[in-house]
């Protein structure tokens, strides 16, 4: 009896999937190509934000979507005012900041902006007791605080003169984050804020969905409802690409390739400060020795790792500032030049050994190089490096690991490292170069110790002079060309291919960690639709 | 039937118990820093003393038993702690997602299941005949193959070449609501490739059992009565055959999990078993511990079925936990 209603039970299910395999294949649906009208959009992104409270973290370098701050970068990378009225007077020696908020803004639930929202997030940010990992970039802040309603004044620990681009930082409304536990309270998850857009729902793992705030104090936008897909594999993200699921997706450079002759989508290449570097750390004899630094900074061919492993998206990096930025140092441009660097290392007295690996009293020039192991990029550079090392006569020994394994190493192993952040040339340098600062978290991971870096450093962060600040970080590339404790090969450009149908796309320069605020949808609230109706592919 | 599922239930306390106990432990002994997978990138230019302060906000720096025992007391009042990768609620954590997996699971294991019986009856009926030889190759081939490869595959056959069935997602991308239909369609093509991708399984066992009963003396019998194949094949062959499928149903249940992480990384299902592998490369201790639970309780479940299964299919065997 058991046999038959097992055996009922097998058929029914058997029909039932069929039907539904039947029903679902004879009914096309809607997600044809373009999904929808143009006045949304749908756009496929690699990672998922921890969260979307300011107070955590979410939205420190602008372009949240949900919030503003109370200054933005434009697509020059200029400071323009966003919920301040204009940009800070500055006074007290670089020690004071004094905003004017813009007047007759509002949440998108009603509630007004004020002074108080600015006091609260910051204050909030900077209690020990939120768990907020980026608290160090508002480091220079010692407090903060409301005059009225509409004006709020930053008093600093020490004159810092790139201060005014950290206020990009998203602004949370006090009369809702205010009463939850920050860092496990809903407004994680249902934000409340002044951007352009209003956050409609979050499928975590699959999508974020936002509406345009009709309220907006810029002007409501016109793609109305805008659609984030969470898609970690590239390949999956690039199939839904051209199968018309997304409008636009992030690519690496050979998937983006393929779309390169379809004409109905554009490719945009973001130019970045996304760069990769191999630490050489000071307390290794064979990298920390200046000679073999300075030969293995002309041994390596970077014309040729951005030609091959990059296929051309990206170009040669000669320290953590690229080439066509105002920042760069002219004329610190390196030659990959082999004779050169083998005439660098006989001179120091590194002579060749038997098996050509050199030798400098009785020490072998050998030292191993980590990547991260699943990330082909580091995996490619590390071994384009190590293979022009070789003919230089150094042997480098690459290995994959995961930071876990690779960290307790830092101090005597090379890495294959990544970094930038665009704006000021001190978020980047400083963290990187200064001695006080090796081994501190992921800081400076060569302990590089430089005393002319190290002043130039400081001297850079404290005048507001932009002659003197553009000396002193002429004065830190220079001195890292003579003493290379990093070898920089590349920066990578971001790809990104997106569907023409609307106008005014562009692209930002893009820092290393790219998140939901880069790409062309950087400002997705001033997108116009095409007039002719978009083209569907 | 009763008395055992009772005695079942009792014998999964201690279990329980000490499962949790050993994930902690062994997350404890792992190389894997909390603090650094809770800041992700940010951590990479977050000084020390920033660090170190979340390590002791997020009690991190408290010893093992500590923590399981203060885990321990909250759960069993009903309070399941917070996530520090997930900055919530770990019962919102888990009511939110574990719904969808629960659905792409049990519809793909029944999935396996019904393809797998009835493929193997037709293999097994004619051993050696040309059904049997290519869906035994194809079975052996997608043994080795990984979910995350199948799931590739198909979401270039299905939706970019046929077009027929969307590439991902729990509803359609552009759509703001969650309506039945619209998860049903989406729900097809990752069903599929996890049910796929664990039936050659339940297909070669079935095969191997119901070829073994059809050449035993019951069949030999039947067959000389002059009943019809039909009625040999399914009501004396497959009854007996079922049975060493039935007995390991319990046993696939983590490769159904394992699986499941596959498939909704590829096709951005918004389940829990993806939260499952960030939380223990995370050492979320509350979020870990809570879904180590569920998988032991799913497992343990599975054995019950098993043996019940057994029982009510084969009279000889007795229900005796």
């Amino acid at each position: 009896m058991a046999a038959r209603t097992v055996r009922r039970a097998t058929a029914a299910l058997a029909t039932g999937a069929l039907a539904l395999t039947t029903a679902a294949c004879s009914n096309p649906g809607a997600d044809t190509a373009g999904s929808g009208p143009k006045d949304s959009a749908v756009v496929g992104i690699a990672y998922e934000p921890d969260t979307l409270s300011p107070l955590l973290g979410y939205g420190k370098d602008g372009n949240s979507k949900i919030f503003d701050g109370l200054l933005a970068f434009d697509a020059d990378m200029k400071l323009q005012p966003a919920l301040a009225a204009k940009l800070p007077r500055v006074s007290d020696g670089g020690l004071t900041y004094t905003y004017t908020l813009r007047p007759g803004v509002t949440f998108s639930d009603g509630a007004p902006f004020t002074a108080k929202d600015v006091v609260f997030t910051y204050e909030t940010i900077l209690d020990p007791k939120t768990n907020n990992p980026s608290r160090t970039e508002l480091d220079a802040l010692k407090s903060v605080e409301a005059v009225g309603d509409d004006t709020v004044v930053f008093h600093l620990k020490y004159p810092y003169a790139p201060f005014a681009e950290r206020t990009v930082h998203a602004i949370a409304p006090e009369h809702v984050a205010g009463g939850q536990d920050v860092n496990t309270g809903a407004f994680t998850t249902k934000p409340i804020g002044t951007g352009p857009y209003v956050l409609t729902g979050w499928s975590k793992g699959e999508k974020l969905t936002f509406k345009a705030n009709p309220t907006y104090w810029n002007g409501a936008p016109a793609v109305k409802r805008f659609t984030m897909a969470i898609i970690k594999d590239d390949d999956v993200r690039a199939t839904r690409l051209r199968a018309g699921d997304l409008d636009g997706a992030i690519l690496p450079p050979n998937l983006a390739a393929g779309f390169g002759s379809d004409k109905g989508r554009k490719t945009y290449t973001a130019k970045t400060y996304d760069y990769r570097t191999v630490t050489l750390p000071t307390h290794n004899p064979v990298a920390g020795d200046t000679a073999v630094r300075r030969a293995l900074d002309v041994a390596v061919d970077r014309q040729t790792m951005v030609d091959k492993i990059l296929e051309g998206a990206g170009k040669p990096a000669y320290g953590p500032v690229p080439t066509d930025s105002p920042w760069f140092a002219k004329g610190t441009e390196r030659r990959h030049d082999l004779a050169g660097a083998q005439k660098i290392l006989d001179e120091a007295g590194w002579k060749p050994g038997a098996d050509g690996v050199r030798v400098k009293n009785g020490v072998r020039a050998s030292f191993p190089l980590w990547y991260l192991s699943g990330d082909k990029l580091r995996q490619d550079h590390a071994l384009a490096y190590a293979s022009d090392a070789r003919k230089a006569g150094i042997e480098i020994k690459t290995q994959a690991g995961t930071w876990e394994v690779i960290e307790p190493r830092m101090k005597t192993d090379a890495v294959l490292a990544g970094g930038g952040s665009p704006g000021d040339p001190d978020f980047d340098q400083y963290l990187l170069l200064k001695s006080t600062l090796a081994g501190d978290g992921f800081n400076n991971m060569a302990w590089y110790d430089n005393g002319t870096v190290d002043r130039a450093l400081e001297d850079g962060r404290r005048t507001n002079d932009p002659a003197k600040r553009k000396a002193a970080y002429d004065t830190v590339q220079r001195a890292l060309v003579a003493n290379p404790g990093y070898t920089f090969l590349t920066h990578i450009d971001h790809l990104y291919v997106v569907n023409d149908s609307w106008d005014g796309l562009s692209t930002q320069i893009e820092p290393h960690d790219h998140g939901l605020a880069a790409g062309p949808w950087w400002n997705v609230e001033t997108w116009q639709p095409k007039n002719n109706g978009g083209t569907k592919k | 039937m009763a008395r055992m599922t009772g005695r079942r239930a009792l014998a999964a306390v201690p279990v329980l118990l000490g499962v949790t106990l050993a994930v902690f432990a062994v997350a404890e002994a792992s190389p894997f820093d909390p603090v650094k997978a809770y800041a992700g990138t940010a951590g990479l230019t977050a000084s020390q003393e920033n660090l170190d302060q979340l390590r002791h906000n997020l009690g991190v720096d408290q010893p093992l038993l500590t923590r399981w025992w203060e885990w321990l007391t909250a759960a069993v009042t009903g309070d399941l702690g917070d996530s520090a990768v997930m900055r919530r609620p770990v019962a919102d954590v888990i009511t939110e997602r574990l719904g969808w997996s629960v659905l792409l699971a049990a519809t793909a294991f029944l999935v396996a299941i019904a393809l797998g019986t009835l493929l193997g009856v037709l293999a097994g009926r004619r051993r050696g005949g040309l059904l049997d030889r290519t869906v035994s190759a194809l079975a052996y081939t997608l043994e080795a193959a990984p979910a995350f490869w199948l799931g590739l595959l198909a979401i270039w056959f299905f939706a970019l070449r046929l077009g027929v069935l969307p590439a991902g997602g729990l509803t359609d991308t552009a759509s703001d609501t969650v309506t039945p239909d619209q998860v049903a369609r989406h729900l097809v093509l990752p069903a599929l490739v996890l049910g796929v991708s664990q039936l050659p399984w339940f297909f070669l066992y079935v095969r191997q059992g119901v070829g073994d009963a059809l050449d035993e003396d019951p069949v030999r019998g039947a067959r000389a009565r002059g009943l019809a194949e039909r009625t040999v094949l399914t009501g004396h062959a497959l009854r007996a055959g079922m049975l060493p499928m039935l007995t390991l149903i319990g046993s696939r249940v983590p490769e159904l999990i394992t699986g499941a992480l596959l498939v909704e990384t590829v096709f951005s299902w918004p389940g829990i078993a993806a939260a499952t592998v960030q939380a223990a490369t995370a050492v979320d201790f509350p979020l870990l511990a809570a879904l180590t639970v569920l998988a032991t309780a799913a497992v343990l479940l599975g054995n019950l079925l098993s043996d019940l299964l057994y029982g009510l299919a084969d009279p000889r065997v007795g229900f005796d936990g």
